[in-house]
């Protein structure tokens, strides 16, 4: 094992940047710029990629039973996945751009190893849109057939797109598919850094956590609304469609996770102790809940004896590696991402438990929970998942730092030499404060109309 | 040949973005310049109804264009971004502010709130352009060295031909949208819409011709070399090519043909981006970076290909179908002055208009 971190690091060393060494002091800026735009764009694609199935799976449901409720649903939530569709477009562009604004030398340096990936990803981007369009405005208008074709496609190029962009994040953390040679990179072969080990299992636990975050967010809408006294079929059924499939798929989520931990443990063994805070390399190597890492050691938190081990290795024996197989210079910052990954992993857990007690009501007696303190879990939900998934892309993100290209190239030589990183950072914070009350402000204002109104068409032409 | 076939995906995908893309900015500058909200309440609802059911699908050519320049050219890419970070953030904050807008203002529920979401959407689709052209007449010009940031952060973009540049992709989208917008308006049957536009075509299609005649002269002075390649070979011809199509267009609106004008408007347009490849060839970053020189390894080039070949293959079929249906009038809007709407909130109403 050793031996190859030690070949790993004198790799590192050989790497020439393609625009040389940069000297940048507000790094810090650049990076909180990145994680910043990341965390308004990473709920819209949840948005993007989850949504798109619940919509069409309610319109499909309208196609079936002919309950005018349905299309009253799918057609109000078709208008919603629009405008965060239009939304995530505009911040994915910020996302692109600032992939060469922030990170010129990444990109020129290995643009060509993983560049393909975001080439396949525009394409289906591209498709999406095209068919988001013709979906959203074709209501009523081309064949119900053409239509309900039209959201299959929206939901196939949604899949496609994310796992292009997760493609390079898996690529960022297992770098594969060339080769350095006297220093600069040689030998692509662009097909096998886009299928990388990371790749599958990045992919279905990002997905997964799409259903996670667009199923509680919007069933919890109508759990308000069902709190509030508004417990009609349209509620009812609100409710329920988008929390069946959060609820199928938080128990998978859990199962996904362990999978995600062992391959961490395996190809990136410095991230996996930053989970813990494991500072020796050591056999029943425990977890502890809560505390923080401070000197080499977790203080203050509830030590659970050789459950890293287990999660690691699945053996209560298994090794871990601790953090002191590599330089403190190569270590991510250990409470950050600690602390990323137990709020993941709790408010996971407390999801699972929640969809697990509404299936097994559902199960036993064909009806939704009485209590009130369901419904307002519901409600508060939705926001904890999102929070889990910014916590797992943090987890996953700042666990692979100080590497932009783990083990090979540091972010610090990424950077752009580019000035006033600082001011660039308060104007892009102050754009998103402002889009995020403008989104809030138009789903609000969509959500006042009756939903009835989205059954106009029919009744102007007599039909029901 | 590799290089140069990506680069010709570039163009083409640049050329694809002025014209769809650069006429939803072109409308966004119409509506700009409307006037006072009960005068240019006409031609906002058909801003409104025009850009509607497209502009994201014609957004998506300039992420388009984005990944192929990194994917195949990556030195240039990173030289060309860190140097130029002033004009594209700018661009990057116009693109959020021009589409976030135009969203919000269909759902605005007064005049008050539509004026202001139109006044952000409309100034952010003249400086969106101006931006990114301008970023175009810095590397036409050599004012991109390779490097990180190791360009001027203003003088290589503010400068006369970098300037004009931006100018000129401003008119010219305003140009487009118009004659785009002629058309709609005479499918939609909206007489008074088609002769508004009419006249915004001519006036827009006269400064853009003219601008571009200035254009020569400013390079001439400024960009020498960007102004020989114009001026000979491949370059000369894409010049004359996209003069000729430019009176034809002109001359086809005066006499109300709008579809065969949309045509030979498409045709001037896409001669200038051609022309401008003739004119730096063989250079990528004029005076510092050959094509060849700054082109991926072959592996990388035709992986990227072969994909590209393979996503068009899906993609046109999909574009046609949208564009078939956005066209034939299919996923038209309702018309409406965008004034018009507010009428029955405003004076407190139950009666719905339109």
């Amino acid at each position: 094992m050793l031996p190859a971190v030690d070949f790993l690091i004198v790799a590192a060393q050989q790497l020439t940047t393609a625009l040389g060494e940069p000297t940048q002091n507000d790094l810090l800026a650049a990076r909180e710029m990145q994680a910043m735009s990341f965390i308004f764009h990473i709920p819209l694609v949840c948005f993007g990629i989850a949504f798109p199935a619940v919509v069409v799976f309610t319109e499909g449901l309208w196609l079936r039973t002919g309950d005018p409720v349905y299309k009253a649903l799918a057609k109000r939530w078709s208008k919603v996945m629009l405008v965060l569709f239009a939304v995530g477009v505009v911040t994915g562009t910020i996302l692109s751009f600032e992939l060469g604004l922030l990170w010129p030398n990444f990109m020129a340096t290995f643009g060509d190893v993983f560049g393909l990936a975001f080439g396949l990803e525009g394409f289906s981007f591209f498709l999406e849109a095209i068919f988001i369009a013709i979906y959203v405005y074709g209501w009523d208008r081309i064949p119900r057939r053409a239509h309900l074709l039209a959201g299959v496609a929206v939901v196939i190029t949604g899949v496609t797109g994310s796992m292009m962009v997760i493609a390079v994040n898996g690529w960022m953390n297992q770098p594969v598919g060339f080769d350095i040679v006297g220093g600069e990179v040689a030998n692509i072969a662009p097909w096998a850094a886009l299928f990388n080990d990371q790749l599958w299992f990045e992919l279905t636990h990002m997905y997964l956590a799409g259903y996670l975050v667009v199923g509680f967010v919007v069933a919890g809408v109508y759990a308000r609304a069902w709190l509030r006294g508004e417990r009609g079929r349209y509620v009812r059924a609100g409710m329920i469609i988008p929390l069946a499939f959060a609820t199928l798929a938080a128990p998978v989520q859990l199962v996904v996770g362990d999978w995600a931990a062992r391959t961490v443990a395996e190809d990136q063994p410095v991230k996996l102790a930053a989970f813990e805070g494991l500072q020796e390399t050591e056999r029943d190597a425990p977890f502890h809940i809560g505390g923080i890492y401070e000197d080499g050691e977790v203080k203050y938190g509830i030590e659970i004896p050789e459950l890293l081990s287990i999660l690691a290795d699945h053996d209560p024996n298994g090794e871990v590696e601790g953090l002191e197989t590599v330089p403190a210079d190569d270590r991510p910052p250990i409470n950050v991402v600690r602390l990323s990954f137990q709020a993941m992993v709790f408010i996971g857990t407390g999801l699972a438990a929640l969809a697990a007690l509404f299936l097994l009501t559902w199960w036993r007696r064909r009806a939704l929970p009485r209590s009130r303190w369901f419904y307002r879990a519901v409600v508060a939900a939705g926001p904890l998942a999102l929070v889990a998934l910014i916590c797992g892309w943090i987890t996953t993100e700042v666990g692979r730092q100080p590497w932009i290209v783990y083990e090979l190239m540091r972010t610090e030589d990424a950077v752009t030499d580019a000035g006033g990183l600082w001011i660039a950072f308060g104007l892009t914070a102050a754009v998103y404060l402002s889009l995020t009350a403008a989104v809030i402000w138009l789903l609000r204002r969509l959500a006042r109309q009756p939903l009835e109104a989205e059954l106009e068409a029919d009744v102007a032409e007599g039909r029901s | 040949m590799l290089p140069e076939l990506c680069l010709a995906l570039i163009i083409a995908g640049l050329t694809a973005y002025a014209l769809l893309g650069g006429a939803d900015f072109g409308a966004g500058f119409w509506d700009l310049t409307a006037g006072g909200a009960s005068r240019g309440g006409r031609v906002r609802g058909m801003v409104q109804r025009s850009m509607t059911p497209v502009w994201e699908a014609n957004h998506v050519w300039l992420i388009f264009v984005l990944v192929i320049f990194w994917t195949a050219f990556p030195v240039a890419f990173g030289s060309v971004m860190s140097t130029l970070y002033v004009p594209l953030l700018i661009a990057v904050a116009g693109i959020i502010f021009r589409g976030t807008a135009f969203a919000l203002r269909g759902e605005a529920a007064t005049i008050n709130e539509a004026r202001f979401l139109g006044a952000l959407f409309a100034l952010s689709s003249v400086l969106v352009p101006f931006c990114l052209g301008a970023c175009l007449g810095a590397i036409a010009s050599g004012r991109v060295p390779v490097g990180n940031a190791a360009g001027d952060a203003f003088a290589s973009w503010l400068n006369p031909t970098a300037i004009t540049t931006g100018v000129l992709a401003v008119l010219t989208g305003a140009y487009l949208a118009a004659v785009y917008m002629a058309v709609d308006s005479a499918r939609g049957d909206l007489e008074d819409m088609r002769r508004a536009f009419r006249a915004r075509a001519l006036i827009a299609g006269i400064a853009a011709g003219g601008v571009a005649i200035g254009a020569l002269i400013v390079l001439r002075s400024d960009a020498r070399e960007l102004y020989d390649g114009l001026t000979s070979g491949g370059g000369l011809v894409c010049v004359i090519v996209s003069a000729v199509a430019g009176f034809c267009t002109l001359g086809l609106i005066w006499r109300h043909s709008f579809v065969a004008a949309r045509a030979a408007a498409v045709v001037a347009v896409a001669a200038i981006t051609i022309g401008w490849a003739f004119a730096q060839s063989p250079d990528l970053l004029p005076g510092e970076l050959t094509l060849e020189g700054a082109a991926a390894p072959d592996a990388t080039l035709v992986a990227l290909l072969v994909s590209v070949a393979v996503g068009l293959v899906v993609l046109i079929p999909s574009l046609y179908w949208l564009y078939s249906l956005t066209l034939s009038g299919r996923l038209d809007q309702g018309y409406e002055p965008l004034d018009q709407r507010y009428r029955p909130l405003d004076a407190g109403s139950d009666e719905v208009s339109g």
